[in-house]
């Protein structure tokens, strides 16, 4: 995906919507997120269209998704599991999560403005020139009444972003950027038309138009940045469609968890998330809770345990009687610390912000200066006016306007294409400040896919009964030991365990584990209490062959790109801690493999808020990288937070930057990339005010000519940019 | 000068037909999947229609 995907992009389908209304009876959203090329836009397109009871379908390579017309009962999941089929990887997005995405009205008419205004620049620059080369006396002046009527509408129209912002600040009685563009714009088209009126020699319109385009342009930059930050982040929360096996009667039914209602009975299948809070009324299974309190050991659930949303089902199939469904359900009452952590975010004075404080004021003073001090020293009224003008003209914050959304839209496109998608605007700003960085463990340094410790140190016969076993289940951790092929034992040769695994006749009792029968006696690989083994300490499961029981130990496989990203933050300079809410052995055999000293084990998840605030109080600006539910309220209190793509929503809403790929590698080089992005903007702060100290000096002397305002704004423009896209 | 009598109204206009284009490539949703459309030129199968 690239960040080229203009918000009026999106605003598209959902015109199209309406258009198509009649042609399908169904509209269904896919994500493609593995298509590249114009062979998988015809293919994909092919696909779909051969497929029974679809009657259109198109790709956008941009957004890298399908919009599919298809009659009613047509399953969406049918069509992402045939598409997947064929070798184009493709995910259900729930339609009603993307319909906000869609319509971008506010970026379409930020472009029809910013389109109407250089169109009415252009023009009026014409003229312009024509005067400044030279035309006198009646030409000059029917020039400018022509500039007026161009620029006066187009004022009125493109401006009104401006004045309307600037007009609320007024209101609350504050000061922002607003404030002096509109005065500017509405200033320099006023006493234009005044001078063009009395004859005069100068007219500003073509500085007034020229203002208005450039600042429009930043602003567009701007929305296009966070809109495609926004449709990715809500794509995202898409592709978890909200919806759970309803049970009535003798049926199970597909439906939408919104709908669901206390003491619904709820069918939850090996492999799926719970998707309320409830508690279990029939079947075994073990359940992972590592998105909720971080320990990487499954536990054992039956009838009367309690579930909460956003749990994982290893094993058996089960019946949940729901306690809390949508707004009440566990998931749902993070919300809380949601809008906590958005207020303390919004504390954050930006750096646009703390220009606009000094600026604005500024430049109001300098302009009423300036009146005053001509109005005292000449007498006249019309000469101080024009000069006030063309002080505020001069000193006009295009650069400053442009300065900050050029180098966020460059930044934020980098670190897209990297995989990092920017939630929050201010965000790139406080990751350039972070000096000190808190890993989580499962789920964010690791995969939370476990791995068996040293193979070879197992009795090759046990090994084979323990894969042949673990061919019968589903489970994360017979799927690791099936996985092993130590290539030192022949006898474990995937064929001759297939055969062996046959002949077992094995069968799994869901939340215990599998058991089998080799010539009469019975096998068991398991839970060490059902096994009958004596548990030993971290992720194991345990063999009981008859005559003796062994332990298969466990770890976690680290996540790609862990350790080079511990590496490099620490090559920076940060100190990296992991804290976690597992057992102190897992946590410390994980620090050592990625090559973190600092860490702490069994933190319940109020201690790890406590342990950023005490960082934070003695003085330390922390980063956090979680993406358990666990960590949702230590991510919100840290100075930035990252979270992976695999969080749950609740995680990734609260964290500013969200890694949309598998991988940690791009984690040390953001800060990176933060950080030259706050150096850039703080060298476009510079640029733009050096303009200021040279241009200033000649308006206030009343020697400033429209063709010095407009030589001073294009160039100040273009410099910012232009250093903004080194960033590139 | 007499000529300015025809030459502004003519930049003028053409101008005009650039704003109105612009708008209608607004419109018609035509910056909706710059990529695709980038990419779709090189596809075989003909489709006159840019939408859906």
């Amino acid at each position: 995906m690239s960040v080229q995907a203009c918000p009026a992009c999106s605003a598209g389908p959902m015109a199209e919507a309406v258009a198509q209304a009649g042609k399908g009876d169904q509209k269904v959203m896919l994500s493609l997120p593995e298509i590249h090329c114009a062979g998988c836009i015809s293919g994909v397109e092919r696909s779909l269209m051969a497929m029974p009871g679809v009657r259109n379908a198109r790709v956008n390579l941009t957004l890298k998704r399908a919009t599919v017309d298809v009659d009613t009962g047509i399953q969406p999941a049918d069509l992402a599991t045939a598409l997947t089929a064929r070798g184009y990887t493709a995910h259900e997005l729930d339609a009603g999560t993307l319909a906000a995405t869609q319509t971008d009205n506010r970026g379409r008419e930020l472009l029809m403005r910013l389109g109407v205004a250089g169109f009415a620049m252009m023009n009026v620059m014409l003229l312009s020139v024509a005067v400044w080369a030279g035309a006198a006396d009646a030409t000059r002046d029917m020039f400018h009444w022509i500039s007026a009527t161009i620029a006066i509408p187009t004022i009125a129209f493109s401006g009104q972003p401006f004045f309307r912002n600037a007009l609320s600040a007024l209101k609350a009685a504050r000061l922002n950027m607003d404030v002096p563009i509109s005065l500017a714009i509405l200033l320099a088209a006023g006493m234009s038309i005044y001078e063009t009126a009395m004859h005069g020699e100068h007219a500003y319109f073509d500085a007034a138009l020229s203002l208005t385009f450039f600042l429009l342009a930043g602003r567009y930059l701007d929305h296009r940045t966070r809109s495609v930050a926004r449709s990715a982040a809500e794509e995202l929360a898409a592709l978890e469609v909200p919806r759970a096996l309803k049970i009535t009667g003798d049926t199970e039914t597909m439906t939408p968890i919104a709908e669901l209602a206390v003491g619904d009975l709820v069918r939850v299948l090996p492999g799926g998330r719970v998707p309320v809070d409830g508690i279990i009324t029939t079947g075994n299974s073990e359940i992972d809770r590592s998105l909720l309190t971080g320990e990487s050991l499954p536990v054992f659930a039956g009838p009367d345990t309690m579930l909460s949303a956003g749990e994982v089902n290893l094993t058996g199939a089960l019946t949940v009687r729901v306690t809390a469904a949508g707004e009440d359900s566990t998931l749902h009452r993070l919300t809380d610390l949601v809008a906590i952590a958005e207020t303390t975010r919004n504390r954050y004075t930006s750096l646009a912000d703390k220009a606009a404080r000094i600026y604005a004021p500024l430049v109001h003073l300098l302009a009423f200066g300036a009146f005053l001090g001509w109005l005292i020293g000449t007498g006249d009224m019309r000469l101080s006016i024009n000069i006030a003008v063309a002080v505020l003209i001069i000193t006009c914050p295009c650069a400053l306007g442009l300065a900050v959304p050029a180098v966020t839209t460059a930044a934020s496109g980098r670190l897209f294409r990297q995989g990092m998608l920017i939630k929050n605007a201010t965000a790139l700003e406080r990751l350039a400040e972070v000096d000190t960085v808190v890993f989580d463990k499962t789920g964010t340094l690791t995969q939370g896919r476990p791995q068996l410790v040293d193979p070879g140190s197992y009795a090759p016969d046990d090994l084979a009964l323990a894969q042949a076993l673990a061919r019968g289940s589903s489970h994360p951790l017979a799927a690791a030991l099936s996985e092993v092929v130590p290539d030192n034992l022949p006898y474990t040769s995937p064929t001759q365990v297939r055969q062996l695994s046959d002949s077992l006749l094995q069968h799994e009792i869901p939340g215990h584990g599998v058991q089998g029968d080799l010539n009469g006696q019975t096998l068991r690989l398991g839970r060490a209490d059902w096994v009958g083994a004596d548990p030993v300490v971290g992720t194991a499961t345990y063999l009981d062959t008859g005559t003796h029981t062994v332990a298969f130990r466990f770890t976690d496989s680290l996540r790609e790109g862990a350790a080079e990203a511990v590496a490099g933050l620490k090559a920076q300079g940060k100190t990296v801690i992991l804290l976690s809410g597992d057992h102190p052995s897992a946590v410390a055999d994980i620090a050592a493999r990625t090559g973190i000293d600092a860490f702490e084990a069994q933190v319940l998840p109020d201690e790890k808020v406590a342990y950023i605030n005490r960082l934070r109080d003695s003085g330390h600006k922390v980063l956090m990288v979680g993406d358990g539910l666990n960590d949702t309220a230590a991510l919100a209190a840290a100075h930035a937070s990252i979270s992976p793509a695999s969080a749950l929503e609740a995680t990734r809403v609260v964290s500013d930057i969200v890694l949309l790929g598998n991988t940690l590698t791009p984690l040390a080089d953001a800060v990176l990339t933060a950080q030259s992005a706050t150096r850039r903007i703080k060298e476009n702060f510079a640029i733009a005010a050096l303009y200021n100290s040279i241009a200033i000096p000649i308006a206030l002397i009343g020697l400033a000519t429209p063709l010095a305002a407009a030589l001073a704004m294009s160039a100040s423009s273009v410099s910012v940019s232009l250093n903004a896209l080194r960033l590139r | 000068m007499q000529v300015l009598v025809f030459l502004i109204p003519i930049s003028l206009f053409l101008g005009g037909v650039g704003l109105v284009a612009f708008f209608w490539t607004l419109k018609s949703s035509q910056y909706d999947d710059p990529e695709g459309d980038a990419h779709r030129i090189l596809s075989d199968e003909y489709d006159d229609s840019p939408a859906p």
